[in-house]
């Protein structure tokens, strides 16, 4: 399991204007997600990526490698990017509006379930998919 | 209930801050009365541990929910432990005043 502190807030990615039809979409796991995150967004060095993950150094540069080899055959094969939850460890358990795609915890002591921002009842659990 | 929304401006068409800890203002909303006030960020140039300082002042200011783009670990854990919501927006290019208006 890999830490991952929150899921990516696309459900998945699409190219557009190309010609060659619809093919097998790539699946980036929340882990790879993550990992590209830590490392290219947030741009820390993979020592303490992997920390904050929770995995080896070796393991952290392998899940690295395979999402940036899944994003490149995505651009190259323009091929549809889906985000599939993985193997990925999420403690807090977030919810996903469906109406205006906000992300967002329920605490403990909350009972309601609707969107905080657009207060639709159309959210959803964001669990593994088996 | 009482919302903080990271900004990056004291005035309410300031931008919205995709970062927590490293906002540079935060938005104080009571939705009960609608009042907004606007709380600097002290350490926003924190060398480390500004998630965290940041967190110490959602408590203090009595919030129970955060608006924001990105929590770190140390953030997050804290939040969660206080029972304070985290609500993660991807667009910054709404300002603090969109984001009380869509959660009237």
């Amino acid at each position: 399991m890999r830490k991952v502190v929150a899921p990516p807030g696309f459900r998945g990615y699409k190219p557009y204007g190309n010609r060659h039809g619809r093919k097998e979409p790539v699946e980036l796991l929340y882990e790879e997600y993550e990992a590209i995150k830590l490392a290219d967004y947030d741009l820390m060095n993979q020592q303490e990526a992997s920390q904050l993950m929770g995995v080896s150094r070796a393991t952290f540069a392998r899940v690295y490698e395979s999402a940036r080899r899944k994003i490149a055959h995505a651009l190259v094969e323009t091929r549809e990017i889906r985000s599939v939850f993985g193997n990925a460890d999420l403690d807090t358990s977030w919810r996903i509006c469906g109406e205006c795609q906000a992300r967002f915890n329920i605490p403990g002591n909350m009972q309601i379930h609707r969107c905080p921002m657009c207060k639709s009842e159309d959210t959803y659990q964001i669990k593994k998919t088996t | 209930m009482k919302t903080i929304i990271s900004s990056n401006g004291n005035k309410p068409d300031s931008g919205f801050d995709l970062r927590f800890g490293r906002a540079a203002w935060f938005c104080l909303l009571d939705e009960e009365s609608g009042e907004t006030s606007f709380h600097e960020n002290e350490y926003k140039d924190a060398l480390h541990g500004a998630g965290t300082k940041v967190v110490e002042k959602v408590i203090e200011l009595g919030a129970t929910r955060v608006i924001s783009g990105d929590f770190g670990p140390k953030a997050k854990e804290l939040l969660e432990k206080f029972n304070i919501q985290m609500v993660l927006l991807s667009d910054d290019s709404k300002s603090v005043h969109d984001i009380i208006k869509s959660i009237k």
